[in-house]
């Protein structure tokens, strides 16, 4: 593993207005640990409902490996192509105009439905504290989803100085809790032998195990959104790969302690339906200390992760626009706050829509399968890098050890997850990707003509070997 | 090689794309939706006894969800809702296929508009 010196090798974009490099690497932990942390508060342990208490565990760190090898492969690609849009950048000097198409649309979906996700978890915590009758979620959600696209609007250093603080406090809420119940004593407060036992641990057997890799993205999903940030930091080739894989150890800590707390707290039964399985952890202890600390943080957590949702999917979609596959009206930099403004206000109202007609499992599983498409491109996209511009034709700014090993085992638990998704949801995958499908005929035969050939690629390297 | 010129895309017809782009995510997320094809495919393995001895709870377990507010009533259409986890081979094989097809599609796609930008970017040197 090598880190370089900071790569020269940005992006350049003519006399237009481009984004800001204010970010170092605290604030690319805080862009991509703010989108995921929400998953270890909600959404994880749905796994525990497709499979039981112990396959929540074992996806816990599986799923860690696969998020690990997407880690390794980000962190070598974007920071050798740093430039806004991350994946979708890639794919367009890597792979090919249409693919870069869907990736920046898987980009865009999974963090549109996770800003959904986000909204509808705050809506919903809210009025669980409540428990005023009559009181919806409604308003909650969408004063979140305004709110936070108005701070993405005003600029990107006050929104991750945001997320870095709401986020810092989330994980130490995790940290508090996993040392007030006396982890390294069994049956004062935590009874796992007793919730988690030879007859329950796996009660669908192993198909259930790998039924619960669906919901075991959750634990990670969205930690590749780091490298949207990637024309917004000061070193590329430094904070990326550092922010990402400190972000990356950060969450499988989380991970872990949150299985281990929850599943010692709550019936396996209860803890696979619950929409608060932190917040019920902390009710479970007694304590109203911990019950209001961990609500709080439920609170922030879905605040983090919504907001840099905003800022990913809005970049994702500028990134389209600057290179004409969409209108080129949506590549506009606003003038005063350098964001990419009319992406922002252009994906707030498709969040808000679904926030109101879809619900929490609903949105996550549209999330979760935008984001497995995109890690099955990931496996095959450094194939392509490293054939077409071996190690030693460019400078990169982080070169990932091991390789081929990651992308295969990347591969391969993308399959799996595909076969996981099948069980439980498989229209929705089916339906999302017949869409795709369509939307690429009609990019490929009808919007692709707009699009200026050579000026897409922007990196200034040699020639790929083989063309 | 000749530079390629794109075509100027009048406003109507950004407006037209921005339009088909909408519905079509519409189309894509909110469709399941409505059809009722969202969602987890589960069902409810009703119990006549509904004791916690009955549901499989024992003490610990019991105790829990009564501090969670369940009775052994409440708690059974939770505990008994489950996945079946059947193979529908057919089904399986269309998913296999569907998604095979789309990759193959978007990285040959790709791979034949890719050579027409190295081409222009190098000069076709």
């Amino acid at each position: 593993m090598t880190v370089a010196v900071e790569t020269r090798e940005t992006v350049v974009h003519g006399d237009r207005v481009s984004l800001l490099r204010v970010l170092g690497p605290a604030h690319v932990w805080a862009l991509g640990v703010g989108i995921v942390l929400v998953g270890e508060f909600t959404g994880w342990n749905f796994a525990a409902d497709k499979g039981g208490a112990l396959a929540a565990l074992i996806v816990c760190w599986v799923v860690g490996l696969l998020y690990t090898s997407v880690a390794m492969i980000d962190s070598e690609v974007t920071s050798t192509v740093a430039a806004a849009g991350g994946q979708y950048a890639q794919a367009k000097h890597i792979v090919g105009p249409l693919m870069a198409f869907n990736v920046a649309l898987f980009l865009v979906f999974a963090y549109t439905m996770l800003e959904v996700s986000d909204a509808i978890l705050l809506g919903d915590t809210i009025v669980a504290k409540a428990g005023v009758e009559g009181l919806t979620h409604n308003s909650f959600i969408a004063a979140t989803i305004v709110v936070l696209a108005w701070l993405n609007y005003r600029g990107v250093l006050m929104t991750l100085n945001v997320n870095f603080v709401i986020t810092a406090i989330a994980y130490i809420s995790i940290v508090i809790l996993f040392f007030s119940v006396s982890p390294w004593t069994q049956g004062a407060v935590l009874k796992l032998n007793e919730l988690v036992t030879p007859g329950n641990a796996l009660p669908y057997g192993w198909i259930g195990v790998i039924a619960a890799f669906q919901f075991g993205i959750w634990y990670y999903l969205g930690i590749e959104g780091t490298t949207q940030a990637a024309e917004e930091v000061r070193s590329p080739a430094r904070s990326l790969p550092y922010g990402t894989m400190a972000g990356m150890i950060t969450l499988l800590i989380a991970a872990a302690m949150t299985w281990y707390v929850c599943a010692s707290l709550m019936p396996w039964a209860y803890l696979g339906i619950t929409y608060y399985p932190l917040w019920d952890a902390g009710k479970l202890t007694g304590s109203p200390l911990l019950e209001n600390l961990l609500f709080i943080a439920t609170l922030l957590a879905a605040l983090a992760s919504a907001n840099g949702c905003i800022n990913d999917a809005a970049r994702a979609w500028f990134s389209l626009g600057r290179d004409r596959y969409l209108p080129s009206w949506f590549s506009a930099v606003h003038p005063k706050f350098r964001t990419p403004y009319r992406s922002i206000l252009f994906l707030l109202p498709i969040a808000l829509a679904f926030a109101f007609i879809a619900d929490l499992n609903q949105a996550i599983t549209f999330s979760i399968l935008s984001g497995v498409l995109q890690y099955t491109f990931m496996s095959i996209n450094i194939m392509m890098f490293r054939k077409k511009w071996p190690l030693g034709s460019i400078r990169r700014g982080y070169t990932h050890p091991f390789h081929p090993l990651p992308a295969i085992v990347l591969f391969c638990l993308c399959v799996v997850t595909f076969f996981a998704i099948f069980l439980g949801f498989g229209s929705q995958l089916i339906a999302m990707i017949a869409f795709y499908f369509l939307i690429s005929l009609w990019f490929h035969f009808y919007r692709y003509k707009f699009v200026r050939r050579g000026d897409q690629f922007t990196m200034p390297w040699p020639k790929p070997q083989g063309y | 090689m000749s530079r390629y010129i794109p075509p100027e895309q009048s406003k109507a017809g950004q407006v037209f794309d921005i339009a088909v782009v909408v519905v079509a995510i519409f189309v894509a997320l909110w469709l399941p939706l409505k059809l009722g094809l969202a969602g987890a495919a589960k069902s409810i393995d009703a119990l006549d006894a509904k004791t916690w001895e009955a549901l499989g709870q024992n003490a610990t377990m019991a105790s829990i969800w009564e501090k969670l507010g369940y009775t052994p009533e409440t708690a059974h259409d939770i505990i008994q809702n489950r996945f079946h986890y059947i193979i529908d081979w057919p089904t399986l094989i269309i998913m296999a296929v569907v998604l095979i097809a789309y990759f193959v599609f978007m990285f040959r796609a790709s791979d034949r508009e890719y050579r027409d930008v190295i081409n222009e970017k190098f000069d076709g040197k």
